[in-house]
């Protein structure tokens, strides 16, 4: 975790950065370049894991009508997504899938914010592996929900076939069916991956290139400033990228639940 | 420039293809979260919404029963009051009638009384103005043939004469007082 932070002051570092510098060496073995049971990357999934489990038990023990601060806290981000993203959404029916996209959002905010919380400082979701199995998870979710609703030939019906004249239809059956059953869980990981990966992509440039002006030139000092002054500017944005990209996950799997609930096209 | 050997430039990793091991851990580690959330946490904050709702609209149904009971005991005490406002007026006009058939009942007595008194003292007088008669019947019989004895000078001893004499004269007197 603080090897990165060592190899920054011995001014070490590579520049420009590579795909690489996502690949940090495992911990357990330590130092092991093709292990991957127990990276900085799984440690930070399990820290996000535990804050979250211990959090929401330690603050949910003991239910009071009228709420304690915590306890609000804790409504306040249930109620968030219960009543803004699962019943604007779904509708009535979409809180008893609250309770997942709760989850869901707090799981990728929190891993998400990893990117700029200082020590960490990067995003376990700049691993496609795990935006990947949520939308795997999403995925199944929403196709599950569909044909369970609707049975297995109507929902395939309802979904591949729009209302439309029968002579557009060879064109736009293929669409929905690449859209609908290829493209989305692809979309959803990748939106999400590339969203974190870019992030921290971005604050490498920025935090390396300060050191690699400083260590070019003395004179240049003033410019590698600027650069890590762009990198405060960006972890603002980071920042607001972090919440989006979580935000937009939830929302963007309740949509798919809803289109899979629903009666028509 | 200083490359680890390390990376030495190579490119072993393609971020596009996922870790099979991170999935593993990612999916162990989101399913115990899910679990843990999804069976503990949420479903109490549902119901924990759910009896803040009761709570609100249990307040609201027991005010509602509470004014439902009041004026239900409103009208009980409406409808009792007129009853014994009915029962006094009912009472009010038992006693106005008593009263007056007890009115009735001492003037009747009185009147009765009255007739009694008077019934008692014209039978009084009745019965002195006969003695009186009777007894002036006598007496005047007695003192006219004294007198008429000492006009006469002759003694009438004769009784059946004599009666006869008088009761003539009475009857004289009394025919001639009658008319």
């Amino acid at each position: 975790m603080f090897g990165q932070a060592n190899v920054l002051a011995a001014g070490q570092a590579a520049f420009p950065p590579t795909v690489e510098d996502f690949y940090l060496p495992s911990i357990l073995p330590w130092g092991a370049h093709d292990s991957y049971w127990f990276t900085k990357i799984t440690a930070m999934v399990w820290i996000a894991v535990g804050v979250l489990i211990i959090f929401f038990l330690a603050t949910y023990r003991n239910p009071q009508l009228v709420p304690t601060k915590k306890q609000w806290f804790a409504e306040s981000i249930y109620g968030f997504v219960r009543n803004n993203i699962a019943v604007d959404m779904i509708g009535h029916a979409g809180v008893r899938f609250a309770p997942y996209f709760t989850t869901l959002f707090c799981f990728v905010l929190l891993t998400n914010a990893f990117a700029i919380i200082p020590l960490f400082q990067i995003s376990p979701n700049s691993h496609i592996a795990f935006p990947a199995f949520l939308a795997i998870i999403s995925y199944v979710l929403f196709n599950y929900i569909g044909i369970k609703k609707h049975g297995f030939v109507k929902y395939f019906k309802n979904s591949l076939i729009p209302p439309a004249p029968w002579y557009i239809l060879p064109l736009l059956i293929p669409i929905e069916l690449f859209s609908t059953f290829i493209v989305r869980p692809f979309s959803l990981a990748v939106r999400l991956f590339a969203n974190m990966f870019a992030g921290h992509m971005l604050l490498l440039v920025f935090t390396l290139g300060g050191f690699a002006i400083l260590s070019s030139n003395a004179w240049l000092a003033p410019i590698s400033v600027l650069s890590w002054v762009m990198t405060i500017a960006l972890t603002f944005l980071e920042f607001l990228v972090i919440c989006l990209q979580a935000y937009v996950f939830t929302v963007l799997t309740a949509s798919y639940v809803q289109g899979a609930l629903a009666e028509e096209h | 420039m200083y490359f680890l050997a390390a990376e030495g430039g190579e490119s072993t990793h393609n971020p596009i293809i996922p870790l099979w091991q991170e999935i593993v851990v990612g999916s162990v580690a989101f399913a115990v979260l899910c679990f843990v959330l999804m069976k503990f946490v949420f479903p109490r904050m549902e119901q924990t919404f759910q009896a803040r709702v009761d709570a609100i609209e249990g307040g609201i149904k027991r005010a509602e029963a509470a004014q439902a009971e009041a004026n239900q005991l409103l009208e009980q005490y409406r409808a009792q009051l007129a009853e014994a406002r009915t029962d006094a007026a009912k009472i009010r006009d038992d006693a106005r009638a008593d009263a007056e058939g007890i009115r009735q009942d001492i003037l009747a007595k009185a009147r009765e009384e009255s007739d009694r008194v008077i019934q008692a003292g014209k039978d009084a007088l009745a019965a002195e103005r006969a003695t009186i008669v009777r007894e002036l019947r006598t007496e005047v019989g007695t003192i006219a043939v004294d007198l008429a004895s000492k006009i006469v000078g002759e003694s009438l001893a004769d009784e059946a004469r004599r009666k006869g004499t008088v009761d003539r004269f009475l009857s004289g007197l009394e025919s001639t007082g009658a008319r």
